[in-house]
């Protein structure tokens, strides 16, 4: 079984084509990885078919860099 | 079977009769699978039936789109067995026709309900596997009256005009992952809505008409599987009136 930060990060490369290595924690979705508006929702309709969660629109607002989307994962889910 | 819509999956609301038969048909004939809809189990039956006949693979399915979690679940199952659609066509749509003076909220509520919001629940019900594919065609199917208007259809007429906003603000999202959105826009087409007109008012309406008949609902059809096809991946956003020359914009 692979880590949330090793799952989260798997997503972001899948999802907005970037190298793994550019997908550090502190990474911005928008400023650093290129994401655009589409993007980041499908960034986060991945994570909640990856963690089996439904991650509300105000959350998901919150959710801006690879950090926060680790955080969130680990606060909500026990998996 | 000409083919070219050949391992496509194609979802079909309001497929048991009319417009939504010849279109359900027509795409199974170009090659998809195609799931047609209708509200109940005998209809459901008629659809699988039909397509059986035609030689069409595919099947009927139950279906109320003013349920939104009915939508959802009829779309997890085709993803489940079929796969995924990439072609919508939102065809089911009723009227309740009405002076406006003499008009119900009911009357109006449920018009918009079907035919407008439905068509928004169905949509976004599809959209997921089509933004994972980065291809999808989602064809709305309206009316000449949501551009004409006509008297004793202030419910359909806002309903259809209403799919224009929408087809064109979907059509702007989508576009970025592949996505066309687009809406045929028929004229009166010869169905059993038609049917029930008097021979007077037919002549007379066909008497409007300037290539001088009704509709087919193939006519609508092959416009439909055109905006399916390949060769309409650079349209998007547009309403195609299909309606012999009766409203030309």
């Amino acid at each position: 079984m692979s880590s949330i930060e090793e799952r989260v990060k798997k997503i972001v490369v899948e999802q907005l084509g970037v190298k793994e290595e550019e997908v550090t924690a502190e990474a911005s979705f928008v400023d650093d990885l290129g994401a655009d508006s589409l993007d980041t929702v499908e960034l986060v309709m991945a994570l909640e078919e990856e963690f089996e969660c439904e991650i509300p629109d105000e959350e998901a607002e919150k959710i801006t860099t690879v950090q926060q989307a680790m955080d969130y994962i680990n606060t909500h889910l026990e998996s | 079977m000409n083919g070219q819509l050949d391992n496509e999956v194609a979802l079909v609301t309001g497929a048991s009769r009319g417009i939504g038969a010849a279109i359900a048909t027509a795409l199974g004939s170009a090659g998809a699978t195609v799931i047609g809809t209708a509200t109940s189990a005998q209809g459901a039956e008629a659809i699988s039936a039909t397509l059986a006949e035609a030689g069409v693979s595919g099947r009927g399915m139950v279906l109320d789109v003013r349920d939104a979690e009915a939508v959802n679940n009829v779309v997890a199952e085709i993803g489940k067995t079929e796969g995924n659609p990439g072609i919508l066509v939102n065809n089911a749509g009723v009227t309740r026709d009405n002076l406006a003076m003499r008009m119900s909220d009911e009357e109006f509520d449920s018009v918009i309900d079907t035919n407008l919001s439905a068509v928004f629940r169905v949509s976004r019900a599809v959209l997921r596997g089509m933004m994972k594919a980065r291809r999808g065609r989602i064809i709305h199917i309206s009316s000449v009256v949501g551009l004409m208007g006509n008297a004793g259809q202030v419910n359909y007429a806002a309903a259809k005009a209403g799919l224009g906003g929408l087809t064109r603000s979907l059509a702007r999202e989508v576009a970025p992952r592949g996505i066309t959105v687009n809406a045929v826009a028929p004229g009166f087409i010869e169905t059993d809505m038609t049917a029930a007109l008097e021979p007077t008012q037919r002549d007379a309406l066909t008497g409007q008409i300037p290539l001088q008949r009704l509709g087919q609902p193939a006519d609508v059809a092959g416009t439909v599987v055109f905006l399916a096809s390949p060769a309409a991946g650079y349209i998007t956003g547009e309403t195609i009136s299909v309606n012999g020359g009766l409203y030309m914009s």
